[in-house]
């Protein structure tokens, strides 16, 4: 496999030299990778291995904790996120989340959908949030079992609807990245193949960035796979190549179950 | 020989160390002489043996020193010297008192002369029955403490028997809280239908004018109307007014904004502003705050404005509720999962939008849980309303003018000299019911929709 398999031309975002630390701890080491626009890249590797801590800074949602700090560059279309002149509101407009546990307000599922339009401005009128709404929910396959009650508290939904709410409360935004931090992990088996449906569905319109714990899922839905081990990205290349000729010992010793 | 219960209590403390260490010897022994294995350890024979010893004649002397004066005296009465005394009357208890005085050497001679004859029959029944106390306690304590010391065998559950005996002493202890509330609801019951009696329960939620006198009751004098209606623009509108916004505010600053190191200051800051007494928010609602506002409205033009006013009582009441407000309204805003906030932020909402859309409403209902606790302190707070707001009964909703509130016109009417069974002093457990019920209400309510909520996020 050559280097250019992996050279992505047009990356939606670049990470350099990325370091994160919480307090004296330092929980990302020296990252460096490319998250390509029209493709799904996975992070995996073993708990606390700062997968989600490198995720999280994808966003800034590091900036929550007060002891986390982050150094190198990361760039989003080629602006340095962690600029001065870089307003973090827009950013986590352009970047969009979605969380390990669903978490709906507890507001109806229009009033979720409309959260973050409304605080965008978005939508100049009733009619325009309506058409916003309903196109969010459609991409997030959600919108057929909750036309007729929109008007429902979001969090009475089953866990998988409320995560594709959660998912579809982030595409409002219309972002051109979503990051999922392990958003099957709380799910069961079918609900979880259906966000994975969703992923498919989503790829190409956004980039998207997706943490997982399970292997078969990293393989089923990215082209992408990053192997992390204690804050430091070991492997990262197709997802084909990592799970069928991984390079490094540690990749290998991972995804065959050694570890982990 | 008197009966100290003081006294009495260490004594057979005291026998209850020998019974723990007999106890213990006797559990050890008995498995050493059979080779076997003590079900429970030494110290659980010791706690058994004292515990039986100690628990029954304890409760016998608490019972003895309520009963035995009245039995003291029903034996003095029955005495031959006792029968010339007055049938009843305040000169029979004084002649009494005095007798039981010396009989028990708190003073050293009869002062009133008639009561010197009965200093010997008071005497002889005194000790006759402090005796008798002392001899069936100990053999209570010792029956106890024995039967415990004979059960004592190596395969003896006595680690189950103690944990049962400290389970019953337990249920004992928060039995007490609970029947003292119901003795204190019962006797404002029955003095409040002494009350309804002599004045229509009607009359007193509905009339208008409020103008008790002594003696019989004029019909049309005992309206609660402007009472209520004081309590309510003191404490429910004019103190939440104050408390509500700045509470919330604090809150919000505390639990979003503040750094740790202002959090650790302002926080126990906040507590003590809660428990400064009330009285000196009372001091400082009479005589800065009220001359204050009355300058003010003058200034402004403001009719019948008075030294004493709603408003001063209410503004001074609603800065001693705020941290009630502020640490209810932290506590609901700390529930709110952390998930949350995240979610809001990671769309790209400002802390600002993020609180006011997301953590706010979250947090309502255990806010309102908070506020109507809070209602509730507030219309039950007697010093700063005494103090600042008067009390002259008027209607009006000027805030500048004086009013009274239900706590304050109880303090009036029951004291100074009153005879007790008027309609007037009467009045003040009838008020007392009324102000008990309505606060009971709001604070059922209040805990149930704090309860909801915490369950909601659980």
């Amino acid at each position: 496999m050559s280097q250019d398999d992996l050279t992505i031309a047009d990356p939606k975002m670049t990470a350099k030299g990325v370091d994160v630390f919480y307090g004296q701890k330092q929980a990302i080491n020296d990252v460096s990778i490319d998250v390509g626009t029209d493709l799904v890249t996975a992070f995996i590797g073993p708990s606390g291995c700062g997968k989600s801590t490198f995720l999280r800074s994808l966003n800034r949602m590091n900036d929550t904790v007060a002891s986390a700090r982050v150094t190198g560059t990361i760039l989003l279309d080629g602006e340095d996120i962690y600029a001065p002149s870089m307003d973090v509101v827009q950013l986590r407009a352009r970047v969009g989340m979605v969380f390990q546990k669903p978490n709906p307000f507890p507001k109806s599922i229009y009033d979720n959908v409309a959260y973050g339009p409304r605080i965008h401005g978005l939508a100049p009128g009733k009619a325009d949030l309506d058409v916003i709404v309903e196109r969010a929910l459609v991409r997030a396959g959600l919108w057929d079992e909750v036309k007729d009650r929109l008007a429902e508290s979001g969090t009475a939904l089953s866990g998988g609807q409320q995560q594709r709410l959660c998912i579809a409360r982030a595409i409002a935004v219309d972002p051109e990245v979503i990051l999922m931090d392990e958003p099957c992990s709380a799910l069961d088996p079918i609900a979880t193949a259906k966000i994975e449906e969703l992923i498919h569905e989503l790829r190409g319109k956004y980039a998207i960035v997706i943490v997982t714990h399970n292997m078969q899922q990293a393989a089923r839905v990215s082209q992408r796979t990053a192997f992390f081990h204690l804050g430091t990205l070991v492997e990262y290349g197709k997802t084909t190549d990592i799970f069928t000729n991984p390079k490094q010992e540690r990749t290998k010793d991972y995804i065959t179950g050694r570890y982990g | 020989m008197t009966f100290n219960a003081a006294a009495l209590l260490l004594l057979i403390a005291g026998l209850a160390l020998i019974g723990w260490l007999a106890g213990r010897a006797r559990s050890l022994m008995l498995a050493g002489r059979a080779g076997a294995k003590l079900h429970s350890r030494p110290q659980y024979h010791g706690w058994y043996v004292a515990l039986w010893l100690f628990a029954p004649a304890a409760i016998f002397l608490a019972v003895w020193s309520a009963v035995s004066p009245g039995l003291i005296t029903n034996s003095v009465l029955a005495s031959e010297a006792a029968q010339g005394l007055p049938a009843f009357g305040f000169e029979r208890g004084a002649i009494l008192s005095d007798a039981r005085s010396v009989a028990q050497g708190a003073q050293a001679a009869v002062r009133i002369p008639a009561a010197a004859p009965l200093v010997k029959p008071y005497t002889q029944a005194t000790h006759f029955y402090a005796w008798i106390g002392i001899a069936a306690m100990l053999a209570l304590a010792l029956a106890g403490g024995l039967y415990a010391f004979t059960r004592i065998r190596p395969d003896f559950r006595a680690r189950t028997r103690v944990e049962k005996i400290v389970m019953a002493l337990l249920l004992l202890a928060s039995l007490v809280a609970i029947l003292t509330t119901f003795g204190i609801v019962l006797s404002l019951l029955f003095e409040s239908i002494r009350f309804f009696r002599l004045v229509s329960p009607a009359e007193l939620l509905f009339g208008t004018t409020w103008a008790p006198t002594s003696g019989a009751p004029q019909p049309g004098t005992f309206g609660g109307i402007p009472l209520f209606w004081g309590t309510v623009l003191i404490g429910a509108i004019i103190a939440m007014i104050v408390a509500i916004p700045i509470g919330m505010m604090t809150a919000v600053y505390l639990t979003q904004y503040a750094a740790p190191r202002v959090r650790r200051w302002v926080k126990p800051l906040l507590e003590i502003l809660a428990g400064v007494p009330t009285v000196v928010y009372g001091y400082f609602a009479a005589l800065t705050v009220a001359p204050a506002l009355r300058e003010f409205a003058v200034m402004l033009g403001v009719p019948n404005a008075s030294t004493e006013s709603a408003l001063a009582a209410g503004i001074v009441m609603g800065v001693m509720i705020i941290p009630f407000v502020s640490s209810m309204a932290d506590d609901s805003i700390n529930a709110v999962p952390q998930a949350m906030r995240d979610g809001s932020l990671a769309l790209g909402a400002t802390p600002n939008e993020t609180i006011r859309q997301v953590l706010i409403p979250a947090a309502l209902p255990g806010v309102m849980g908070g506020i109507l606790l809070a209602v509730s302190r507030a219309i039950g707070e007697t010093m700063i309303v005494v103090m600042a707001a008067g009390l002259s009964a008027n209607l009006t909703a000027n805030p500048f003018a004086s009013v009274t509130t239900v706590t304050a016109q109880i303090v009036k009417l029951l004291t100074g000299d009153q005879e007790f069974d008027s309609a007037k002093t009467l009045a003040a457990f009838a008020l007392g019911l009324v102000l008990f019920v309505v606060t009971l209400l709001l604070n059922i309510v209040a805990l149930r929709i704090v309860k909801k909520y915490r369950e909601a996020y659980e």
